[in-house]
This record gives structure tokens, sequence and C-alpha cells, in this order.
């Protein structure tokens, strides 16, 4: 009876990893990885990989600027109300992402909330670069916000308090004890952001459109060649892998590598609503 | 000299913390259960508590006070914290938490605290006796006009505990600043301090010396704490202007001390001594028992017999060959039978 049981988790969970490995591994066996790589000299890819490049490191330091002291302030002060900012912030990852993508265009477009305003000061934010980083923030920024406040609220209390009473400021509290203890846990928030950034789909095309060499990023231009030039869309997918694969490994390994004395940190946050 | 001043009160959760307190060049240890509120005193010194009520005053410094609105941040109040677990910077080592207080002295105060040859290693990988040598001289290197120290002993093993309590004492003294201690041992405050101060559910039952406290506790609270035996009993004047006191087993007592009615009987363990049969000396009060154990304490021994618990060494427990389960007697003195009201 026991061994019959074991032996249905341990079907259960082959069945599971042979269905999320295979498609992974599909993108490699169709062709060769030496042609799956030339392809990627083909200028749809060539522009894509461009525009996802620089869109992503923008958003991802906006993300890291602004995230990081609002994690701080959100880890360290108990006030009325906390419960639910975390929640608003944690919101865009239940949203689907083309809400996002039209609440992005409910709120910036040329005659919805903002956009009048910024259309009147010369700004149209819609179908450009500013639109594909704008998709990234708010899709991939409330990743980065949560495991930063866990990272945060993972540093003894009485290493802050001690600080201050050897004489230093808050913000020296900040960048000589605070930042240093959550900088694993910090490293893996960002990991984690820019992965999800980088694979970001349904808000930018709805929000920034598909223009090649504007706003068509990696993912964009996967679905826009998939139907003309098989093997393009096949090697832009081989390199997303590669990308999120190494991401993935980083998010796991850093935590441990930055892990120093009593304080540490959880590589991911325990729960959503936490 | 300057001194410090507290006079304030602190809402907590099940009580008000209420203190008024000078501290000179003295060490003052506030002694009392946990949750007593002795932590927050600290904490409403340093600055990282706020008091809802009263001053926080270094000779003609105010670091706060509630009427005039004034209220310091911890790091203009000039004051030494060692935390209870120390809090070392774990990313730092030893050199750098201490340079971290300040620059000034850092090689004087890694010499003098004898943590030179540690001033690379990582807190992570040092002793408690360590630990808390780089937590003082971290403390001191901001050059702090006063110095608190939260359970400086309570994260250390029995066995380092009374070396690094001498060594304690003997800096404290050395620093001469007005010295503020927490603990929740008596012997500890006892061998620390000047003062003692007995806190009790945030309010100070009794400051005096150590010997004082234990010479004239305030009540049996503070009788307790100081590790006396405390035996409940009714008394009432006895011939020759003694006072007897029936405890509650029917065993009747002796004491040079008056009173009448619930009253509860101190008796230290030192002041005890122990035989095997009721010896015809001067000594008033007999109580006889079961030895019920025999804990080894340094050089001494503590002997549970009924009631009581006496002290003795341990060659003369050898010379009377006295094992658990045996019958003995304690034997103590009218005069050191202490009686403060049992309400």
């Amino acid at each position: 009876m026991t061994r019959g049981f074991t032996a249905v988790l341990v079907a259960a969970t082959a069945l599971a990893l042979a269905f999320l490995l295979l498609p992974v591994v599909a993108i490699f066996l169709r062709v060769s990885p030496g042609h799956l790589f030339a392809q990627l000299d083909n200028p749809v890819a060539r522009d894509a990989l461009l525009v996802s490049l620089k869109t992503n490191v923008v958003a991802e330091a906006l993300i890291l600027l602004v995230g990081t002291p609002a994690a701080y302030f959100l880890a360290n002060n108990r006030f009325r109300g906390r419960a639910l900012v975390i929640t608003a912030i944690e919101l865009p990852l239940v949203l689907p992402p083309a809400v996002a993508g039209i609440a992005l265009l409910a709120t910036f477009g040329r005659f919805q909330l903002l956009g009048g305003t910024l259309h009147w000061l010369g700004i149209d934010i819609g179908f450009t670069q500013a639109a594909v980083v704008l998709a990234i923030l708010f899709v991939a920024s409330p990743f980065y916000l949560r495991q930063a406040i866990s990272a945060f609220e993972a540093v003894d209390r009485p290493l802050l308090d001690a600080a201050r009473t050897l004489g230093a400021r808050p913000h020296r509290v900040f960048f000589r004890v605070a930042l240093p203890l959550a900088l694993g846990g910090l490293g893996a928030g960002a990991a984690l952001a820019f992965a999800r950034a980088l694979g970001e789909f349904g808000a930018t095309i709805m929000f920034a459109g598909s223009l090649r060499g504007v706003t068509q990023t990696l993912p964009l231009a996967i679905y826009a060649e998939f139907d003309l030039n098989f093997d393009v869309a096949l090697a832009m997918g081989a390199l997303l892998v590669i990308v999120s694969g190494t991401i993935l490994l980083a998010v796991k390994l850093l935590p441990r590598w930055m892990r120093s004395g009593s304080t540490s940190s959880l590589p991911f946050a325990p729960s959503i609503s936490s | 000299m300057d001194a410090l001043r507290l006079d304030f009160l602190a809402p907590l959760r099940a009580f008000d913390l209420e203190l008024a307190l000078e501290v000179g060049r003295e060490t003052v240890a506030l002694v009392g259960p946990s949750g007593a509120g002795k932590s927050t005193v600290l904490r409403a010194i340093a600055g990282l508590h706020r008091p809802s009520r009263g001053s926080v005053r270094f000779g003609d410094e105010t670091w706060f006070d509630a009427d005039r609105g004034i209220d310091l941040p911890p790091e203009q109040r000039s004051v030494g914290l060692v935390f209870q677990e120390y809090a070392l910077f774990p990313h730092l080592s030893v050199r750098k938490n201490v340079e971290f207080g300040g620059r000034d002295r850092v090689d004087e105060l890694l010499e003098r605290f004898r943590i030179a040859h540690l001033a690379d290693v990582r807190p992570g990988a040092i002793s408690g006796g360590e630990r808390q040598r780089v937590a003082l001289a971290r403390a001191l290197a901001r050059d702090p006009k006063v110095l608190l120290l939260d359970e400086p002993l309570s994260a250390l093993d029995a066995h380092t505990k009374s070396r690094v309590r001498a060594e304690l004492h003997e800096l404290l003294g050395a620093c001469a600043l007005p010295t503020i201690l927490v603990t929740h041992d008596f012997e500890d405050a006892a061998a620390l301090a000047d003062r003692v101060g007995v806190l009790a559910a945030g309010r100070l039952v009794q400051l005096a010396s150590p010997a004082d406290l234990v010479a004239s506790p305030a009540d049996p609270f503070v009788a307790g704490l100081t590790g006396a035996n405390l035996l409940r009993g009714q008394a009432r004047p006895a011939a020759g202007g003694l006072t007897e006191v029936t405890l509650e087993d029917g065993v009747r007592l002796y004491s040079v001390d008056e009173a009448t009615g619930e009253v509860v009987a101190v008796v230290y363990p030192w002041e005890i001594s122990l035989a095997r049969v009721a010896a015809a000396d001067s000594a008033l009060n007999h109580v006889a028992g079961e030895v019920r154990s025999i804990v080894a304490v340094g050089n001494r021994v503590r002997v549970r017999i009924g009631p009581l618990t006496a002290e003795v060494t341990a060659s003369s427990l050898e010379r009377l060959g006295l094992e658990p389960g045996q019958h003995a007697v304690a034997t103590f003195k009218a005069t050191g039978t202490r009686l403060v009201s049992g309400a």
C-alpha cells in the first residue's frame, strides 16, 4: 500500500517535471545551437534586443532608485493602513497583463487621466519607448518592492537602534547598516523583477504597441516573427530562456552568498499577503 | 560633576513606567523581573523610546522635556548603550564596529579591551565574552557622557559569566561615568553597582546600596529578589522584646524585629547553619526537615531543607556527611531574621 502510494507521488512529480521542461528543451532541439544563434543576426532580432536592453536598464534603475527607499520606509514604520498600502503595491502582481495595459492607457493615453495634461505640456507617452518603460515598471516593480520590504524587515532592529546611539544620523544608518545587511535579499528581488520585466508582453503591446526599433521588445518580436520566420522567433526564445534561467539561478544563490553573521534574508518573500 | 537626571512617565502595555532617578559618577543597577520596564528606561534615556511626560537631563543639557517639546534624536545624546545581545554589526569587522562609534581612540580601545588581535575578525566568529568587550569598546568609542548596559551578562554562559562580571566591574570603575545597568539578577547587580534600584511593574520599589537592600528590604518582593528565604506566618509579641512568628506549618520562629499580624520572615541562606541534630547553642530558631536537594555554587553549597535554602561551605557539608533524603536541622539567629509586612 505504502509502496503504491509512493509510486503515485513519484509519477506525479515526473509528469509535472516532464511537462514543464519539455517545451523549454524543444526550443533547443529543433535546430542546432549554431544555426539558432546565427539567426540573432537578423535585423528584427537585433532591433528587439536593443529595445529590450534599453527599456529594461532604465526601468530596473528606476525600480531600484525609488523602490529601495520606499521598501525601507515600509519595513521600518508601523502606521494605520500599512497592510493596505502593501496590498496595493502587490495588486499588479495578480492583475492580468491586459488589464495592466488598459489601465495604463486610461491613465497616460492622450485624452485620459494624466495624458491630457502631459500632452498640453508637450509630452506624449503612448506608443513610445517611455511607454514600454512604464509598462515594465507597472508589472515588475511589485516583485522588487515585496522582496525588498522583507529583506529590510529581516535586519535586526537593535542593529539600527545601535547605529543611532553610536551617533549615526538616519541616512548613515541606512547606507552603513540596513543596506549592506539587506543586500542579498535586495539582489534577489532585483533579479526577480528583471526577469519579469524582460518577459513583459501584454501590457506593453496594448500600451506601447509593437513598433520595430521603438517599442518592439524581444517577446513582442517573437510574437511578430513566429509566422514569418519561425527560426528567428525560436532564436530569440532561446536567448530569453538562457537569460531567465541565469537570473533564476542567481536569485537562488545570491542570498546564500551575501548572508553574513546573524542577519539573513529569505530568498523569497513568505507570502503575498504578509 | 554632571549627573543624569530622569523624571518621566512612559505608558507601557500593561502599566505606566514612572521613574525619578539621579545618577552621578556611579553605577546604578535597575533590577526586576522581565517585563518590569527596565529596558524601556534605557531606551528612553537613549532617545529610542519617547516618554509621554517628564524630562531627561544631563548636567545642564536637556535631552528630553515633554513640556518644552524637546526630544533630541539618539545621535545627539551622548550615550553609550550596550544592547542585551550586543547588537554588533555582523557585516563589519571588530575594528569597523568600534570605528562606527568614533575613530579617534580605536587603537587604544582595542588594546584596552584585549581585542586588538580580533580587529579584522567579524563578530560572528568570536566568543560571547569577546563580543561583550567589543560592544563596550564600541559604546565608549563615542566618548559618551553616560553609559547604559542592558542585561550585560545574560548572553553569557554560567562559566564565563563570573569572570566577565569581574572584568566589567573593574572597567566600570575605570570609566567613572554615570552608568545605569539593567539586570534581572540581583547577584549581578550587587556585584557591579554602587546602588541598586528594584523595579516592579514600572515603579521603583526601593533604591539603596546592595547591603542595605539585603539588610532591610522594603517588602517581600525585594527580599525575594535578593535571594532570601521568605517564610509566611503570624507575628505576635513574645517575652524578652522578641517577636514570635508562627509559620503556616506550625513551626515557631523568633525575631528581634517588632511586628504583629501577617508577616513574612526574611532569612538569608548564609545566615543559616546546618546540623544533624538541634544543638544547644545561642541561636533561637531551629527548623527540622528533610534534605531535598544539594547544589554546588562555586566553593559553596546550597542545601534545601524543608522550606529553607541554606548556604554552607563545601567542606562543612562534607564534615556533616549530609545527603538528600536525610534528616537535618537548620539553625539561625533571631537577629538574622527580618520581618516585613506580608501584605
